[in-house]
């Protein structure tokens, strides 16, 4: 095992199953998102109990944020490594006749994803993190789905600022959730199944993420 | 045809290097691109300048030798083939040929075109064999039984070339569609599972040493590898090095 770490698959290896942890909490976040587009209600008891269980506040977030963390720094680590493998450039180089645009972007997407996160701290997280604990407002269970809300009504650009953000998400997941499973050395029978799951995931869950954020808007006109 | 060529020329592997523009007429659509390039390195005698070295040898796609980066693909806009495949009708009458070395780190350029790809043979001495006394006493292959899919997968593993263009191919310059190639060849048959853990830690270790890039799965390795070795590989060598990795 001596080494393990420090070699080209085990940093991919730990990059691909980085990647498929956030793909599993992106499908939570969602699920949990959507609720606002049917049920207030439930979107204020569940984000209520996100926001003071303390198994996800004291142990499932920090994990969560190590391996967010981890993933962008890993990803940057990896494309300076990567650079420097070929030296001097081509004059030449015609990546588009044998690789889809998006493998050869990762960077670029997931730069973008990095920056809506950024956005997306400022806008959520740390309110909420004043709210409770410079502020240390009353417990308020039905303040959630308001709050919300009043991120996108009547704000077009930051309702545009998270479609962009997500139309780039869904770009570094069309390939970076299938390509996860390759580099797990998963390349068989069920690889055509795979692939179109990822796929359709890649498309429908950030697609979803940018009709949450329109409906909001649109709803609140 | 006429064509106009800008061909990378550098001294050695100390020189900067830099592009030169020269024109070749006469080049007849039936001509491999290595023939072009020699009638380009008559005219360049003829004249007094130095030839412009590239590399070549069988010139029947087995050896692998011919590496060029042609207008930004490696062995130019054909599938499957090496560059001495390459037949002068892919391209038309005064049309622009861009022509560069395999770039990667691992491939200093020696001259010209021409590249050191050594690493390759390092990474092959690192594990890419399996120890077998040959002394007169060896066992007929043909008594150990595989399974038809095994022995069909190791062979088309084992037509690898080592020309370099997964590599040139790669955004990352990354060598894993070679290693993968060779580790595959012995990882499918029973007389390569013995060295098994050893052989892919040890040619994975050497890769890395080599200082070739990191995989990120564009496939543009296996489109542009005239052999066409498939990205099934890489897979089974993630699976190889990781079983390597926790059961040795």
């Amino acid at each position: 095992m001596a080494g393990i770490s420090k070699t080209s698959i085990a940093r991919k290896v730990a990059m691909a199953l980085s990647g498929l942890f956030l793909v599993l909490f992106l499908a939570q976040h969602f699920t949990i998102n959507f609720t606002s587009v049917v049920s207030p209600s439930t979107f204020n008891e569940i984000s209520h109990f996100m926001g003071t269980n303390f198994v996800v506040q004291a142990i499932l977030q920090p994990i969560l944020i190590a391996g967010v963390v981890f993933h962008f720094v890993m990803g940057f680590v990896l494309d300076v490594r990567n650079r420097k493998a070929r030296g001097v450039k081509y004059n030449k180089f015609k990546g588009q006749a044998n690789s889809p645009w998006v493998s050869r972007n990762m960077i670029l997407s997931g730069s973008v994803v990095l920056a809506f996160l950024g956005l997306h701290f400022y806008d959520f997280w740390i309110p909420e993190l004043i709210h409770k604990y410079v502020e240390t407002n009353p417990d308020d269970p039905f303040r959630y789905y308001d709050e919300t809300i009043a991120k996108f009504a009547g704000n077009p650009i930051r309702t545009g600022l998270y479609s962009i953000s997500f139309v780039l998400l869904m770009l570094h997941l069309l390939h970076g959730f299938a390509s996860s499973f390759q580099t797990m050395g998963v390349n068989n029978k069920y690889s055509s199944g795979i692939k179109i799951f990822t796929k359709a995931f890649a498309i429908v869950i950030p697609m979803g993420f940018v009709f949450i954020a329109i409906f909001h808007y649109f709803n609140n006109l | 045809m006429k064509l106009k060529l800008k061909v990378w020329r550098q001294e050695d592997a100390q020189d900067k290097g830099g592009f030169k523009n020269y024109d070749v007429d006469g080049i007849d659509g039936d001509m491999s691109f290595l023939e072009m390039l020699d009638v380009l390195n008559n005219n360049l005698v003829n004249e007094g300048i130095d030839p412009v070295e590239f590399d070549h040898d069988c010139r029947e796609g087995i050896c692998g030798s011919c590496s060029l980066q042609i207008n930004g693909e490696p062995h130019g806009p054909d599938r499957r083939i090496t560059t001495c495949q390459l037949h002068m009708r892919k391209f038309k009458d005064g049309d622009e040929i861009v022509i560069e070395p395999f770039r990667a780190t691992a491939f200093p350029v020696i001259k010209d075109l021409v590249i050191d790809r050594s690493a390759f043979d390092r990474i092959q001495h690192a594990g890419g064999y399996i120890s077998v006394n040959t002394s007169g006493n060896t066992q007929d292959a043909n008594s150990i039984p595989i399974d038809k899919q095994d022995a069909d997968d190791s062979f088309y593993a084992a037509t690898c070339i080592g020309c370099g263009a997964c590599v040139a191919a790669c955004k990352n310059a990354s060598a894993m569609l070679f290693t993968s190639a060779k580790v595959s060849q012995f990882a499918l048959l029973p007389q390569g599972k013995i060295e098994a853990h050893e052989r892919v830690l040890e040619m994975v270790h050497q890769m890395d040493k080599e200082g070739f890039g990191n995989c990120t799965n564009t496939g543009a390795c296996e489109i542009e590898c005239p052999k066409g070795i498939s990205l099934e590989n890489i897979a089974r060598l993630n699976r190889e090095y990781l079983s390597a990795s926790v059961f040795s």
